[in-house]
């Protein structure tokens, strides 16, 4: 606000500026969120698919005869303590302990990468017993949904790996913690779409 | 930790603006995680073993426990809130919810009306026109 002597012509900057209502700091975190916003419709097309499809076995398995609900308890304990460890993670980031947050998301990191290799694993225990992906509609819907979300966390381990090194790297400034936010609420995200997943497509999917 | 209150309302008029606007805290996030697991547990009881009979009942509590977990996570993990944001995170939110309740439930109903009034294919129909319905044979799909 220092060029009044060079635009006393021009209208001041008030006049095509909005001076009053300046975008929130920290937008990108609100941009990224209306990202995930848009990530819950990928996912609810492909539950809505789900719900549909879910009963056309095509004269093959059933979910009853091909969901395996132990390993599926053992997947949802994985992702909900690597959830929360995410969120003590974020704890000590706001202390600025930059140490005991690289142990928490290196845990975090773990338990999703332990996540993913045994959902991997499943899927090849039911392609080898003929229950794959071209099998039925049911099997179809299934595994579209299921193997979206391992994809999602799977690129959320790469995030996290990237930014670890950056953070090693370049320290806790500005753009890591942001970035850092930016892939807490991913991570919470791919959580809270693991609920409506092991409820609706595993627990009422062995039911029908 | 410069926030010791219960989660999503730890903040005070002068922080407001700053970075560290809704963030969670050590006990917020420990009682979602018990929140979290509880509503895990229950519904994992209940159908590994066997605990109702009613399967539509079954499921209806199946369902009704994970939108309970949805909001447990929505509000303890994800710090959601009517002030961060100024209100665009809850307004995106509100947004989304009832457009994926639009298209969940008119997706079901559309093709639950669709099978149920479609002309039902008797075995003998679908002997005489075979091309039309694949029998539900026991050899695999090529």
């Amino acid at each position: 606000m220092n060029t009044t002597a060079i635009d006393t012509a021009h209208p001041a900057p008030s006049d095509y500026y909005s001076l009053t209502e300046a975008p929130p700091r920290n937008g990108t975190l609100l941009g990224f969120w209306i990202y995930l916003m848009s990530d819950c419709f990928i996912f609810a097309s492909l539950f809505a698919c789900y719900a549909v499809l879910g009963t056309e076995y095509a004269g093959g398995p059933s979910g009853a005869d091909v969901l395996d609900l132990p390993g599926l308890a053992v997947n949802t304990a994985l992702l909900l303590v690597s959830s929360v460890v995410f969120g003590f993670a974020m704890l000590e980031m706001q202390r600025q302990r930059k140490g005991a947050m690289l142990g928490w998301l290196a845990i975090a990191g773990l338990l999703a990468a332990a996540f993913v290799s045994l959902e991997i694993h499943e899927f090849l225990v039911m392609i080898t017993d003929g229950a794959g992906p071209g099998r039925s509609a049911f099997l179809s819907s299934f595994f579209t949904l299921v193997a979206t979300h391992g994809l999602h966390v799977t690129l959320g381990i790469l995030w996290l790996v990237v930014l670890m090194v950056q953070t090693v790297k370049f320290g806790l400034n500005t753009d890591n913690v942001r970035r850092l936010r930016c892939l807490s609420m991913f991570w919470h995200f791919l959580d809270l779409v693991w609920v409506g997943v092991f409820s609706y497509v595993y627990l009422v999917g062995v039911l029908r | 930790m410069s926030q010791p209150s219960s989660p999503g309302h730890a903040m005070s008029p002068d922080n407001h603006d700053a970075m560290h606007e809704h963030q969670g805290s050590l006990r917020g996030y420990l009682t979602g995680f018990v929140l979290a697991a509880i509503l895990t547990v229950i519904p994992f009881w209940l159908v590994m073993g066997n605990v109702i009979a009613n399967k539509q009942l079954l499921i209806l509590i199946i369902l009704a426990l994970a939108i309970v977990q949805i909001f447990v996570h929505i509000v303890y993990f994800l710090h959601l809130d009517t002030r961060s944001e100024a209100g665009w995170n809850m307004m995106a939110f509100i947004f989304t919810a009832v457009l994926v309740i639009i298209v969940l439930g008119a997706s079901i109903w559309a093709m639950y009306n669709e099978n149920m009034n479609m002309m039902p294919m008797s075995p003998q129909y679908q002997q005489q026109h075979p091309i039309s319905h694949q029998p539900t044979g026991n050899q695999p799909q090529q």
